[in-house]
This record gives structure tokens, C-alpha cells and sequence, in this order.
């Protein structure tokens, strides 16, 4: 035990946990745009290169609400963000409404065999900022494929999942459940720090 | 000037074997008569079996079997020149495929651009290499004397004059390209050396022996010169491949496929320019060829991402038949344009730029499968929006969050009793200009599961509300 090991070094590599945060970190790289979520996640933002996992009450229950201000800062920045065989058609007044860029906005069409293969491409080549995709029956592998690839491209992934999936271990770096009923945001795991216990109310207007 | 002769003492056999992907099996090339086929070309492997060229084929099967026996094809050897010229073309101006199985450069001009002569030839012999040729190379002060110093030399390098008449000086007089008779003449005067024959006095010469032998001694020192054909590169690509055999699997196709997208990078390459679509012929014992058309949607010329490109394209396609030959087609070869990158490029680490990306993406999916999302200045929602092949912002500008984020492909009808309204509507009417119009009063609704969609009645057949949109 005569080894003297660095406390800072320790922290920094996420191997001790600390109760109580006395420190704030630097502000994340990646805010997601909601001030009130970014101060719960430890972090301070989405987990850079790496991937989040979005676990949906049903398809369109909140998830662009969540992700449009962090899109709408990527594109600002000429980053390019990829859909992967979105659910529905994204609606371009909507999108541009809401400050996307869309002349950085892709869409690609593909069954759901090689969707996951185009999601790990687009994360890959390191020329996306982010990527969206909704696999279907995303297993333990397939999604650290996802998250790995994430790391190599250095890019966010997004994986919109039904939350039944949320029963079943991931290796997502951040896993946020979007209820309905009532309107909020359940951080379930979050890589580096203990996820916040209460849940997290996402405004929704209209 | 100062030019470089690479001869290519076995063209015949290699350009046999770099199509083959067993090159360490036994291989012979033969020709000749049919009565008596003649051994024209063995491989290392083959003649470790004992078989040498010029043997009989009865002959060498009676001292071993096993061996691979490939008709020689001359048109073959021609096109595989042709090829090598192309190639050339990028390291000079001046290329001449004057003598048979060897290539003429002027490299004096290229060596600013190419650095000094050793890396040159350095980076020459690699590219061989890679394309599976044996190969001599030789820098001499003049075409003549770089040919035929390449008879006896590999790697030698004379940049001046009489460093090249000092080592022709040392030439067996047979090895020098004399017509026969001349250089059978000289062997039996007693005279071995080129250096000895120059030695003669030159009237003396002239009166013994033909005009030729002059002139051609005089354009081997430089004293006159020879009158090269240069290599004019083509406007188009094409290259045929015999497979020689039927083959019905992708996987089979793919080691041939990937020799003949080399072969169009290194033509590219040399002619500066990129290859925007191409066409691979499948062809077939009977019937029509199978078609495979490549498009990009910028020009290319990488070899690797061509390769991948075309293998993309190959596998999902069925083979009906069993393919016998292969061509490859490319007529559109515009200008090359290189990938712009910054040197502080704040995204240093992208490996692979989108435009590659996006190609690869539709090799796979298909040529539709990406497209950007273009806003139009449209009140109708199914028709403000629209996929292009570049996203691009509408001049109209919706109110934030008075439109949903997903539109549905088509509308679906909603039970009233399911949903309840919120607010009141707001009507669009329009199209009346292009036959498809709209009337129809828009609702936000909101589900029991708390879901927020956009529903509309239609003013002109009342009747149930249709969900359009989701507020997710």
C-alpha cells in the first residue's frame, strides 16, 4: 500500500464518487439548451462523444422539445446532425421554427436492417455533429457498437427508444425518460454522478 | 533533358499473373503453333518444377503436371502498355512506349516537381510493385542509351553526357541493338565492346556497313536524335477482364473488380482528373450483359472509395447468370476538384468528409436514401416541405411552436371521443391556384396519453377529425 495514487487523478477519472458535488464542474461542451436540466446532469449537458439514450412514453411525446435547442446550437455552429429513418416526417417550418439550421439537417431513408449500420457510419466519419436514430430492436450490442462509434467520430448519438426498453441494461452514457403524465424528464442514468431523484418538469407549451 | 527508360523484362507473364489471385501456383504462358506449343513464360513456382521457357508443352508435361497453362495474348500485353503509359503520363509530359515492353520518360522536367531522381525512382518502382510488375529502370542522357543500358543495368543513373558514353563504352556489342547481322559482323572482328566499335574511325565504318549502324550508334551517344512517338492519353476509360471461368458469386467478383478500379484511379491520377459515374458490364455467356451503373454526386478518384462505391452497388444486385467477363466503363471524367480543408479545421479530427460519406450512404441504401429537407413557402402542410438533395431555409416563417415537429405521412382519423381540442382553430385555406385545394379548420389536440397532435376538420366533406401532426 505504499503506492501514493493522486487524489485529483482519481476524480478525474471517475473511479471515486463523490456524495455531495462541492465543486461545480465546467460547464459542459454540449448543453442541451434547458438551463434546468443542464445544472442536474453532471456534465452539464449531453455526455460529449457519446451515447444518450431518449426513452419515450410513445413516438412524439417530447422528444424534439428536448433535442431542438441543442440541434438548433449545432447547426448554428456548421455541424452537420443526421436523421436515421426518423418515425414521422420532420416538418420543415417547424424545424426552422424552432432555430435548426436546415441546410445542415440530413435525412436518410433505410430499412430497419441497415439502420443501425448508416447510424454507425454517420457516427463514424467524424463529419457529424450529432446523430438521431430510432432503432427498432436495439439489443446490448448493437447499441455499444452505437456508443463506441460515437466515441471514434467524436459526435453525440441520439437513440430514441420505447421505454418499456428502459427495464433492460444499456450502455448508454445518459438514459432520460420523457413521460406525458405529467410532463417531465426522468434522468434514469448518467455517466459520472448519481441521477437526479426527482424528476425533472419539461415545460410544454401550447 | 534526362530520360528514364523502365523496361519490363517479363510484361507478358505478369500481366498474366496480376489478375490471377494465386500467383505462388505453377503458370505457364504458351504459344506457337497448335501442333507445337512452345513454352513461352514460366513463374518462379513453375520453374521450380524444372520447366523452362522455350521447352515444348510435351516436353514440360512429361517432366512435371500441376502446372497452370495461359495462352499468351498479345492484346492483352498491349492494353496492360497502354495502361502503363497512362500511368506514366503523371510523373511526365513526354512518355513513349517506342520499344516494346519498356517506357520511355523525359524526367529532367519532372524532377522539381517529383524531388530528386532517387525518390523518383523510388516511389516509380513502388507503384510498379503495386501494380504487380517486375521492372529495371535506367537514367541515362538520351532515350537510345537509357533503353539499351537497361539491357545490361538496373538502377543505374547517369545524369550527363559522358557518363553515359563511359558506361555505354563497357556494353556487350550484342546487347547494344544493332541489327544482327552488324553485331555478329563486330563479334567476329575481334571487336566485344560498344567502346571499341566507337573507337573505329567513322568512314571506315560507313564504307563496311549499312547507314543504319551509324545513325543508330550516333543516336545512342546523342550526336543525333531519334524521333519519339509521344503518348497521347485518352479521353475515356475501358478495360475488359476474361474471367475464363463462370462465375456466379459476388464474392468471386470482387479480387477482379478491385485490379480493374485500380487500374481506373491509376489512369485518373495520371490524367488529373475524377470519375463522376461508371458503368460495369456483367457479360454473360448468352443474353444481354447485367448492367451496374455507379453515379457519384461529386468526381472521385480514390481507388479505395471507388472500390467500395461499386462493391456497394454489386451486392445487392442478383445475377441472373453465370458471369464470364468483366468491362469497365467510364466516358464522364471531369475535372478533379480536391477536398478543401483549412488548416486549423476546428473538426481536426474527421476522418471521413460527408461528401464521402453521403456516397457511401447511397451505395449501400440506394441513391435516394439521403436527402436534405428544404422549407417551401407554403400554407398547405403537406406541401411545405419538401426532400432535396441540399436542405435549404423557406422565406416563410412560422411562429414558434404554432407548428408540429412531425408531420404524418398520411392523415389518420381520430375518434372525437379519444381526443380533446384545445383552443380554437385556425383555418388554411389554400391551392385553390393548383387544383389541390385546401379548406380545413386546424385543432391542437391532446390524447389521453397526454400525446400533443395537430388535427384538422375539413371544411368541404365535415365529417371526423384527422390527425396530422405530432407536437412532440
Amino acid at each position: 500500500m505504499g503506492a501514493v495514487v493522486d487524489l485529483d487523478g482519481l476524480l478525474d477519472q471517475r473511479r471515486i464518487w463523490r456524495g455531495r458535488q462541492t465543486q461545480a464542474r465546467p460547464l459542459g461542451l454540449q448543453p442541451t439548451g434547458h438551463a434546468h436540466l443542464d445544472e442536474r446532469l453532471p456534465d452539464g449537458g449531453w455526455p460529449a462523444a457519446a451515447l444518450s439514450e431518449l426513452l419515450l412514453a410513445s413516438p412524439g411525446c417530447g422528444e424534439l422539445q428536448l433535442l431542438w435547442p441543442s440541434l438548433a446550437r449545432l447547426t448554428a455552429e456548421a455541424g452537420r446532425v443526421v436523421l436515421i429513418a426518423p418515425p414521422f416526417i420532420p416538418y420543415a417550418p417547424a424545424w426552422q421554427a424552432a432555430g435548426v439550421d436546415l441546410r445542415w439537417l440530413s435525412q436518410v431513408e433505410a430499412a430497419p436492417a441497415d439502420a443501425l449500420w448508416a447510424a454507425e457510419q454517420c457516427l463514424r466519419s467524424g463529419s457529424c455533429a450529432a446523430v438521431l436514430c430510432w432503432p427498432e430492436r436495439a439489443d446490448d450490442r448493437a447499441l455499444r457498437r452505437l456508443q463506441v462509434a460515437a466515441e471514434t467520430g467524436q459526435a453525440l448519438a441520439f437513440a430514441c427508444r420505447p421505454q418499456h426498453a428502459a427495464h433492460n441494461p444499456s450502455p448508454a452514457a445518459l438514459r432520460i425518460a420523457v413521460d406525458t403524465r405529467p410532463a417531465q424528464w426522468r434522468v434514469l442514468k448518467c455517466r459520472g454522478g448519481m441521477p437526479p431523484a426527482v424528476p425533472i418538469a419539461s415545460r410544454r407549451q401550447g | 533533358m534526362l530520360w528514364a527508360c523502365i523496361l519490363l523484362p517479363q510484361l507478358a507473364l505478369d500481366s498474366v499473373l496480376r489478375e490471377r489471385d494465386d500467383p505462388d501456383t505453377p503458370l505457364v504462358l504458351i504459344g506457337g503453333a497448335t501442333q507445337r506449343r512452345v513454352l513461352q513464360a514460366v513463374n518462379p513456382a513453375a520453374a521450380r518444377l524444372g520447366l523452362r521457357a522455350g521447352q515444348t508443352l510435351m516436353a514440360a508435361r512429361a517432366l512435371a503436371d500441376g502446372f497452370t497453362c495461359v495462352e499468351a495474348d498479345p492484346a492483352q500485353v498491349e492494353q496492360v502498355q497502354q495502361l502503363l503509359a497512362a500511368w506514366a503520363y503523371r510523373y511526365s509530359a513526354q512518355v513513349s512506349l517506342h520499344y516494346p515492353r519498356a517506357l520511355l520518360l523525359e524526367v529532367g522536367s519532372s524532377l522539381q516537381l517529383f524531388g530528386p531522381w532517387p525518390v523518383l525512382q523510388a516511389r516509380l518502382r513502388e507503384e510498379l510493385d503495386a501494380l504487380g510488375l517486375r521492372q529495371r529502370i535506367v537514367l541515362a542522357s538520351n532515350p537510345v542509351a537509357a533503353r539499351m543500358l537497361a539491357n545490361c543495368h538496373d538502377g543505374l543513373a547517369l545524369s550527363d553526357a559522358d557518363d553515359t558514353r563511359t558506361a555505354l563504352a563497357k556494353l556487350p556489342i550484342n546487347k547494344v541493338g544493332l541489327p544482327t547481322e552488324a553485331s555478329e559482323a563486330f563479334t567476329r572482328m575481334g571487336l566485344r565492346q560498344l567502346g571499341e566499335v566507337l573507337g573505329l574511325p567513322r568512314d571506315a565504318l560507313a564504307r563496311r556497313f549499312a547507314a543504319g549502324v551509324q545513325l543508330h550508334l550516333d543516336q545512342l551517344l546523342g550526336l543525333r536524335s531519334l524521333g519519339l512517338e509521344f503518348y497521347l492519353p485518352p479521353d475515356r476509360f475501358e478495360t475488359r477482364l476474361e474471367l475464363n471461368f463462370d462465375v456466379e458469386s459476388h464474392q468471386a467478383l470482387l479480387f477482379p473488380l478491385r485490379r480493374m478500379i485500380n487500374d481506373l484511379a491509376a489512369f485518373l491520377a495520371g490524367r488529373d482528373c475524377g470519375v463522376q459515374r461508371f458503368e460495369l458490364h456483367l457479360e454473360h455467356v448468352e443474353g444481354p450483359d447485367t448492367v451496374l451503373k455507379v453515379g457519384l454526386l461529386a468526381a472521385e478518384r480514390d481507388a479505395t472509395l471507388l472500390f467500395e462505391l461499386a462493391r456497394g452497388r454489386l451486392e445487392p444486385l442478383r445475377i441472373t447468370a453465370p458471369v464470364r467477363n468483366l468491362r469497365l466503363l467510364a466516358a464522364d471524367l471531369p475535372a478533379f476538384v480536391p477536398q478543401h480543408q483549412a488548416l486549423f479545421d476546428p473538426r481536426a479530427q474527421q476522418a471521413q468528409p460527408w461528401e464521402q460519406l453521403r456516397e457511401r450512404l447511397r451505395a449501400r441504401l440506394g441513391d435516394e436514401a439521403v436527402q436534405g429537407l428544404r422549407a417551401e413557402a407554403d400554407h398547405r402542410p403537406e406541401c411545405a416541405w419538401q426532400l432535396a438533395s441540399q436542405g435549404a431555409s423557406g422565406t416563410l416563417q412560422a411562429a414558434a411552436d404554432s407548428r408540429p415537429g412531425w408531420l404524418l405521412a398520411a392523415p389518420l382519423r381520430l375518434s372525437e371521443a379519444d381526443v380533446q381540442l384545445l383552443g380554437r382553430a385556425e383555418r388554411i385555406e389554400s391551392g385553390w391556384w393548383d387544383g389541390g385545394d385546401v379548406r380545413r379548420d386546424y385543432y391542437r389536440i391532446e390524447t389521453r396519453e397526454g400525446l400533443r397532435g395537430w388535427a384538422y376538420q375539413d371544411l368541404a366533406e365535415p365529417g371526423p377529425l384527422w390527425l396530422q401532426g405530432w407536437f412532440a
